[in-house]
């Protein structure tokens, strides 16, 4: 198993007790929730991150994937959230070819709890786990310490509480896909106004034993305000203090250059 | 969950009003923090014959919305509770109980001043006052950024802004607050003119800058507007409303317009 690297371990912690404060890591402030249906499970997202009070992005993906069945939505540290989901994602592959059966659910919610609890809490992954497999439709939370739980109606996340007011006042058992859809998305644009750790769209994937549908921006509730003018700046506005040029001929001193062919022979790139 | 919300900053980020109480080697230190910050933000603008002053209206404490609908503008110094007759303007932002408290009091004073001498105190004099108001709280401060605005004795629109113990000074704009650091560049650049150069007017350091002019009622309306909808992107404390006072010789007028909700 790889780790982490510890050697500025030291060095840092002394720094850190001369008053140096700890660099701030970006936070997917967040609301995330889950919410199984019949014959399937959804899982909802908002695309806001922060860091600190200020919006660092005002769209990214919360839904990380982990096997084709199964999804994953991550709170807390932004970088904790994507690798774990990202080293559980790959050991999980490789454990469905060493066993030739499709992952299960519970296996990905075990490696990991397993994976988090070794680091005790320090790994800042919040996670809601959902997926379809041969037994049957599952929907966990993982804790950064390590517990979890079981539950048909999950939410986390700083809006956490914003979310599950919604999902305590109008979740019922028996729901179908859409109204499924409905309420997480609800749930999730309740964290959104109210919760200052959430912003911006709404996201959701649906899990279903046929196949997972990922709705990126299914609501886009906060385009942004267009600006009332231009801001354009004539040419020449920027002082320009000092001004040199290099000939093509002379660019070889500064770059190494190769010329590429033309047509014959074309350079073998990703298309 | 709780060691997602601890991982709050606590330089930059939203404040709380009590602290854990620090474990030392026998006993337990209880400690009462008095001060909150309730976000937000609040611009200034003065023009040639006008006072632009704009503030958004959302009342935080850490990552929960208290209203949206708090303004943190003021007038001071008419002589009823509706303020229909004030000629000046307060903003005040940062903790919220402390700017309500300084503008009862600043328009106390006010009020005083314009019984003992039969006329409305005059911007310049409304200013010196409120910075030994602020100043007479040296070691207990209001802990908020306040600005005053109003008209001058030449009927030119002014504008003074404070730190939290008084230190004051009269400027053509200013931005305070939460995202006050996000605005102010901002408005160096579109109020001030600040590194804009008129094009082709030299070689080097011989450039001429851009002629300075002050800007029309409407222009500052527009930069206003679009510095607080550019905040609110990025700030997660600004939004909901923009309160905007309008300063000039006829007196006072008030718009709301809306902001991002999220």
């Amino acid at each position: 198993m790889p780790g982490f690297d510890f050697s500025n371990y030291n060095r840092n912690a002394a720094l850190h007790a001369q008053g140096m404060p700890l660099p701030k890591a970006t936070s997917t402030g967040t609301t995330i929730v889950g919410c199984i249906f019949d014959g399937g499970v959804v899982i909802a997202a908002d695309t806001r991150a922060t860091s600190g009070p200020i919006v660092a992005d005002k769209n990214c993906e919360k839904l990380h994937y982990i096997a084709p069945q199964i999804w994953c939505a991550g709170a807390g540290t932004a970088a904790d959230t994507e690798f774990t989901t990202a080293l559980i994602s790959s050991q999980l592959e490789l454990h469905a070819m060493s066993t030739g059966r499709k992952p299960r659910v519970v296996t990905c919610m075990t490696m990991l709890k397993q994976h988090l609890f070794r680091y005790q809490g320090h790994i800042g992954a919040y996670l809601v786990v959902a997926g379809v497999d041969p037994t049957g439709t599952h929907l966990f939370t993982v804790h950064a310490h390590g517990s979890t739980d079981k539950l048909p109606y999950v939410t986390m996340g700083s809006g956490s509480l914003a979310a599950m007011s919604v999902f305590e006042s109008k979740w019922k058992a028996e729901l179908t896909q859409e109204e499924a859809v409905e309420l997480a998305s609800q749930a999730i644009l309740a964290g959104i106004w109210n919760d200052l750790g959430s912003g911006s769209n709404v996201d959701v994937a649906v899990i279903t034993p046929e196949k997972t549908t990922l709705k990126r921006n299914l609501i886009k509730p906060n385009e942004k305000a267009p600006k009332l003018q231009s801001y354009k700046f004539a040419r020449g506005t920027t002082a320009v203090l000092n001004e040199k040029i290099i000939k093509k001929s002379e660019i070889g001193r500064y770059v190494s250059v190769q010329e590429v062919p033309l047509e014959s022979d074309k350079m073998e790139v990703d298309s | 969950m709780a060691a997602m919300f601890s991982q709050n900053p606590l330089m930059n980020g939203p404040h709380y009003a009590t602290t854990d109480a620090p474990k030392t080697n026998n006993y337990r230190e209880h400690r009462f923090y008095p001060y909150t910050d309730n976000g937000g933000s609040t611009l200034a603008i003065s023009g040639a014959d006008f006072t632009v002053m704009a503030g958004d209206t959302r009342h935080t404490s850490g990552y929960s919305i208290n209203s949206r609908m708090e303004p943190k503008l003021f007038k001071i110094g008419g002589t009823t509770a509706d303020q229909h007759d004030a000629t000046i303007v307060l903003s005040v932002c940062g903790f919220a109980a402390d700017g309500n408290a300084l503008r009862d009091q600043l328009d106390t004073v006010c009020k005083i001043y314009r019984y003992r001498h039969g006329k409305a105190m005059s911007a310049n004099a409304c200013a010196k006052r409120l910075s030994t108001i602020l100043y007479g709280k040296r070691f207990f401060p209001y802990y908020v950024h306040a600005m005053l605005g109003g008209i001058d004795e030449e009927g030119k629109g002014v504008v003074y802004s404070y730190d939290p113990v008084g230190s004051y000074e009269r400027e053509t704009c200013r931005a305070g607050g939460a995202a006050g650091s996000l605005i102010m560049p901002f408005l160096d650049n579109q109020v001030n003119f600040k590194n804009q150069y008129a094009p082709g007017s030299g070689v080097g350091h011989n450039l001429q800058e851009r002629e300075r002019r002050p800007l029309l009622l409407s222009e500052v309306e527009t930069v206003v507007k679009d510095a607080f909808d550019g905040a609110a992107e990025r700030h997660i404390e600004v939004g909901d409303s923009l309160q905007m006072f309008i300063l000039t010789k006829d007196g006072i007028e008030e718009k709301f317009l809306p902001l991002k909700k999220d």
